[in-house]
This record gives C-alpha cells, structure tokens and sequence, in this order.
C-alpha cells in the first residue's frame, strides 16, 4: 500500500511485523498522504466513524437491559429510561445518535455530489458507499421498531407491507417477513436480532471503504489527480487527525445539545403510546431521514410501481459514476451543474417536507414534481450536462494556483470560489 | 468556520421540518412559564407534590401510572417527599400480593418498592367503567402528545359548551384542545376541588399547572440530571473544541495552508 518501505525500529517489532505486519499498517494510516487543500466538508468521514463506534457501543449496552417481546419491549425501554443507571443517557445518545448518523452522512453524499467524488477512479468506494447508505437505513428503520411503540408497530406494518406489491410472491413474502400472518412477536425478535447485526456488516464494509479509498487516495475540492506524497498533500497525522478532530467536537457540541436538552423532538409523539394493533395512528410518518423516500413512494398512485420509483431513487446512485459524463469533477469548475446541484439539494429538502405532510392537494402535487426532477436530474440533465457543459480551465496542481502563473489564478484566489457556495 | 454555520444552519430546518409535521393540527395552546424549561430548568418541588395530590385525589380514580413506584416520590429530582412521607403515602394503599404459603392472594399495606395501584384490574375492566374508552396510563403522556406539557395544561382547562350545530352523544364531552374536539372524560377539576397543604389556592389554573408539572416528571424523572449533566457536558466540549482549535492552528502553521 505505501510506497515505501517501513521496518519497526525495535528488535520485538520487527520479529512481530515479519509475521504480521500490523505496524506496516498503522504506519501506512499515519503516513497517509492526504490532500491538504482539504476543507470542512471532508471531516464528515471521520464523524460518520465516531457515529457508527457510538451506536455500536450504546446499542451493546440497551440490549443488555432490553427485552425484545411484544408484551416487554416497551416496558423494559422504560425500565432502561427509569431505573437503569444513566439508561436515559444512553438511550437517548443512541435515538439521537440515530438522527446524527444520517445528518453526517447526507453531508457526506451531498459533498461526494458536489466534488465529483464518485467518479474515476473512486466508482467501488462509491457503491461501498451506497451499499452501506442502504444497510443504515435497514438498520434504523428496524431501530425504530424496537421500543413497540405505535409508530414502530404501525412503521414496520406500512414498510413491510411495500413488499406485498411484488406481483404473485408478494403476499408469501411478507408473510415470511412477518414469522406470521401480521407483524407480531416473531417480526419483533427477527427484527433485533438483524438490528443487530447489520450495525456489523456495515463496519466490515466501512473497512473496505476506507481501504478501497485508500488506493486512490482522497479527491479534493479542485478535483484534479495529485501526486503522493508531494507537496499538495499532508500526511494523515497530525495535519488531518487534528482536523478531523475538531470537527469532530464541533458536532459534539451540537449532537449534545439535542441528547441533554431536546431528546425527543426528532421522534414522534405517538411512539410513546405502546403499540395497539387495533388503532392506527391518525398520519403513520417515518424517521424524518427517510421522508424524501417516503414522499416519493407516496407520489406514484400505483403502488408497485410506487415502491419501484422509491428503490430506484436510491440504486440510481449506484449507477451515477456512468450517468454523468462530465469529466470533471469538483463542481467549482462547473459553473452550470453547481447550479443544478444546489436545486437537486433544494429538491430533496422539499421532498422531505411533503413526505411530512398528508399525501393530499398541493403536497401531493409538490411531491409528484419533486419526485420528477429527482430523476431527471440523475438521468436527463447529468448526462446531457457533461457534453454541453463549458466548464472552467482546471488548475494543474493544487498549489500551482498559490504559487501564481496560471491562468486560475483569478479562481484560486478567490478563495471563496473554493467552498461550497 | 462559515461552513459550520451553514451546517447548523441545515440542521435547524431539519428540525423544523420535524417539529412542523408533528403539529398537523394547529391549536394555539394556553401558555404558561414551565419552571422545567430551558438550560437549567428544575422542577418545582412545591408543584410536584400539590400534582403529586391532584393526581391521587382526581386523576387516580380513572388513570394508572404503571410505570412509577412510590419510592419514586423520595428520589432527588423528584417531589422529594422525605423517605418517611413516602413510606406514609405507600401504606395508604392496599397492595394485592401472593400467593402466599396457602396458595391464597392477599392484600396488605404498600411499600416503597411497590408500583403505583392500577385503579383497574385491566384495560376491559378499565373500559367497562368508562363508557368503551380507556383512560390512558399517564406514566409517559405528555410525551405521548404532540403539544407535550403545554397540550396537557390546555386541555384541563379547555372544556366548553359546544358550538350550534355540534351534537355530542351521551358520555362525550366538547373540549377546545382536543384532536376533533370530542373527548370521553368530562371536566375534572373546579375552583377549590383539592385543598393543598402548603394553602396555595386551588383555582383550575392552578391544579392544571401543578398535575401537568407531576406528568411531566413522571415521564422523564431524570430531566434534572439531564439538565445538569447536559450543561457540563457542553461546557466541557466547548473548552476541549477551543483547545483542539489552537492547537490545529500551531500545527497547520507548519504548512502554508489554511484550514
């Protein structure tokens, strides 16, 4: 992986990474020559690292007190928020970690979006990527479920249900899904048990992530192929370690300010009712991460086809590294798709929103737009974009543009030309 | 630094967003100044035990609080009863216990370590008493209800003659706060219901206030530590951050690059 050669300076090192070359691999995490022109944006990596490490661990210590039983679930969550010491802490950590995990990594994609980080030669890190996007939100939306409130137990009946809409198979699927003929104590204990799992796969795959992301090295905000080491690039630590690490304590700040003083607010009120199969809560709304989704599953009246709109939403990222041919990568040099990709942002916030509201009059309207443009954004506008596009001269190093004599220099200066605007 | 502004920035109408879909129905609710609220907000451990009576003279009759034991009453955040009172309240109810050496259920005085007695053997029994509607366990309602407190507080004091042209069957009664005005309790509380100890005047107002303040703890009795820990917690973060800050800067400075 590293370009050079690393032996161990003490004697036992050196027998040890003959025979396992763990220090090799800490040297080369150290070493790593990592673009320095590197801004905010990029620190989201390490903060989704912390979030899946928090998760994992107050996960570990909820499912040492919670009972996963429809007559005990709900009463053991408030056994844990009662009389388990620091139970409420870790709970609402884990709910709100919940929320802050899909915070970080919505910046993480949108900044990937931005920057072209998904083209050439970073495709797989890409689908790892999405692949663990996907496994997230199984994990939370089975999350969710645990506590057997009325939003989980009526949550998992509307998502589970989706799957009946697969022609002939559809009705034996979530029969088979269920462990019964409605969801119920069996659907409850499958669901914990690949709740927690799945928060494993996902670290298997974060470290193939980051090994794959580890071949080509990081992309930057100017987007162009930099040579390793050199002078555009800072090794890992301390230059990024540091970094990331206020960044890091940044969202701490704000991800504290919602465990200690408004735990709740991202969940829904009606989860604090225990599930009643009998009553079904007036408007069944999802974790506000999956509203834009949910909005366009709602925006298409069939409902297979609503459910084949909804996937496709999110497997067309997959494919994106192919759908948009521009060559260039960072958006600073892409003075139309900057402008497409901040209506694309708008476009899924207002998603969002009317995944909120009932599917009903203007929200319903809204979403069918949104829900349009979405896909035409990913398989119109990107494509036909990358060969009509005038793009901007790019620089051809990242301290070129510092050192004077290009014709960026104008760009480069302007130093505001290089965040996100 | 203006990156992280607009990230908060996003967050704040993410959290909008959120808020404003749990709200679909918009009711102005009564307002009124919750002791509970804000950085450093603690309950009032007077108005928890004048709710802590309201709640066992009014509200008990019909609403269990499964959750809660009388221990409860005696912890720190809590109403604070002194361990004697509480040991008091609990053996002012009869706790069925058993089977005994007999095989033979009894009753006997409550203990700190019990729950609260259900007013109820079950919700049917619940159900048959109270025309087919359940009276909801209160343990955690006012996180249960969108407007939370404030929902709560309305709603006690939102009983009203319905307007022309609205009919209410037998057993239901108009309420102002209530999700489609129809509610199946009738009005609970009058001026002067209760008689409190400590001689606060036991207006309607008042009561709501006091019971509300009473769920509220009963459905996070950790609030205060929350609160407290919460401050020190940020505190120390923000110091850390601004450590962490120069110290990025120093090291930076190595490089002639910004960050």
């Amino acid at each position: 992986m590293s370009d050079h050669q690393y032996t161990p300076e003490s004697k036992f090192g050196k027998w040890f990474n003959d025979r396992l070359p763990l220090l090799t691999l800490a040297n080369h995490l150290t070493d790593y020559p990592t673009p320095k022109n590197l801004n905010y944006w990029w620190t989201f990596g390490g903060i989704l690292t912390f979030c899946l490490i928090t998760q994992i661990v107050t996960g570990l210590v909820l499912a040492m007190h919670y009972i996963a039983h429809a007559d005990m679930a709900f009463d053991s969550v408030e056994h844990i928020m009662r009389d388990v010491n620091y139970g409420w802490l870790i709970r609402y950590i884990h709910a709100n970690g919940a929320s802050m995990f899909f915070l970080a990594v919505y910046i993480h994609i949108f900044r990937s979006l931005f920057y072209g980080s998904y083209k050439a030669p970073r495709e797989i890190i890409w689908i790892i990527g999405i692949i663990i996007y996907l496994l997230m939100m199984a994990a939370a939306f089975m999350g969710y479920v645990l506590p057997w409130g009325q939003m989980s137990f009526w949550g998992a009946t509307v998502i589970t249900n989706l799957f009946s809409a697969i022609p002939l198979v559809g009705e034996g699927i979530v029969t088979w899904l269920w462990g019964g003929y409605s969801v119920d104590n069996p659907t409850l204990t499958r669901f914990f048990t690949l709740h927690y799992l799945i928060p494993f796969l996902i670290l298997g795959l974060v470290v193939l992530h980051i090994w794959a992301l580890h071949v080509p090295g990081n992309n930057n905000p100017v987007g162009i192929d930099i040579k390793k080491p050199s002078k555009d690039t800072v090794p890992f630590h301390p230059y990024i370690v540091i970094k990331d690490g206020f960044a890091l304590l940044m969202f701490m700040i704000v991800f504290a300010f919602f465990v200690f003083y408004t735990p709740n607010i991202l969940g829904h009120a009606d989860n604090y009712i225990e599930a009643d199969p009998l009553v079904t809560p007036a408007h069944i709304v999802p974790e506000w991460y999956l509203l834009p989704f949910y909005a366009i599953l709602r925006s298409v009246p069939d409902k297979l086809l609503g459910v084949v709109a909804m996937l496709s939403a999110i497997f067309i990222l997959a494919v994106l590294p192919w759908l948009d041919t521009s060559k260039i990568r960072s958006a600073v040099f892409r003075p139309l798709y900057r402008q497409f990709y901040w209506i694309l942002v708008a476009d899924v916030l207002i998603l969002g929103y009317v995944g909120a509201m009932p599917a009903e009059g203007l929200y319903l309207l809204i979403a069918r737009v949104a829900t349009a443009y979405y896909f035409l954004h990913f398989l119109v506008i990107l494509p036909v974009l990358g060969f009509k596009e005038k793009t901007l001269p790019i620089p051809l190093s990242i301290t070129e543009p510092v050192l004077g004599g290009s014709p960026n220099l104008a760009t480069a200066k302007n130093k505001e030309s290089l965040k996100i605007k | 630094m203006k990156k992280l502004l607009r990230i908060f920035f996003l967050l704040i109408l993410i959290t909008g967003i959120q808020s404003n879909s749990n709200a679909a129905e918009k009711v102005e609710y009564l307002k009124t100044d919750w002791s509970f609220k804000g950085l450093f907000g603690k309950f009032d451990r007077a108005a928890l035990q004048r709710g802590y009576q309201v709640y066992t003279e009014v509200c008990s009759s019909c609403h269990s609080m499964k959750y809660l034991s009388y221990r409860n009453l005696a912890e720190k955040g809590g109403p604070e009863f002194t361990e004697d009172q509480a040991k008091v309240i609990a053996a002012s109810f009869e706790v069925k216990d058993g089977p005994n050496a007999d095989g033979d259920m009894f009753t006997r005085p409550g203990k700190l370590s019990d729950k609260f007695v259900m007013p109820y053997e079950n919700v049917k029994a619940a159900q048959a008493a109270n025309g087919g509607a359940y009276p909801p366990d209160m343990s955690v309602l006012v996180k249960a209800r969108g407007g939370g407190v404030d929902y709560i507080y309305s709603l006690l004091q939102g009983y009203e003659d319905p307007p022309v042209g609205v009919t209410l069957d037998d057993g239901v009664y108009y309420n102002k706060y209530m999700y489609g005005n129809k509610i199946k309790m009738s009005n609970q509380l009058s001026d002067g219901l209760v008689e409190y100890s400590d001689g606060t005047n036991a207006t309607v107002e008042q009561m709501s206030k006091d019971v509300t303040t009473f769920l509220m703890w009963a459905a996070e009795p950790h609030l205060e530590a929350r609160h407290q820990m919460g401050f020190k917690a940020i505190i120390y973060l923000i110091i850390l951050t601004v450590l962490v800050y120069f110290s990025m800067k120093r090291i930076w400075s190595r490089i002639k690059t910004e960050v």
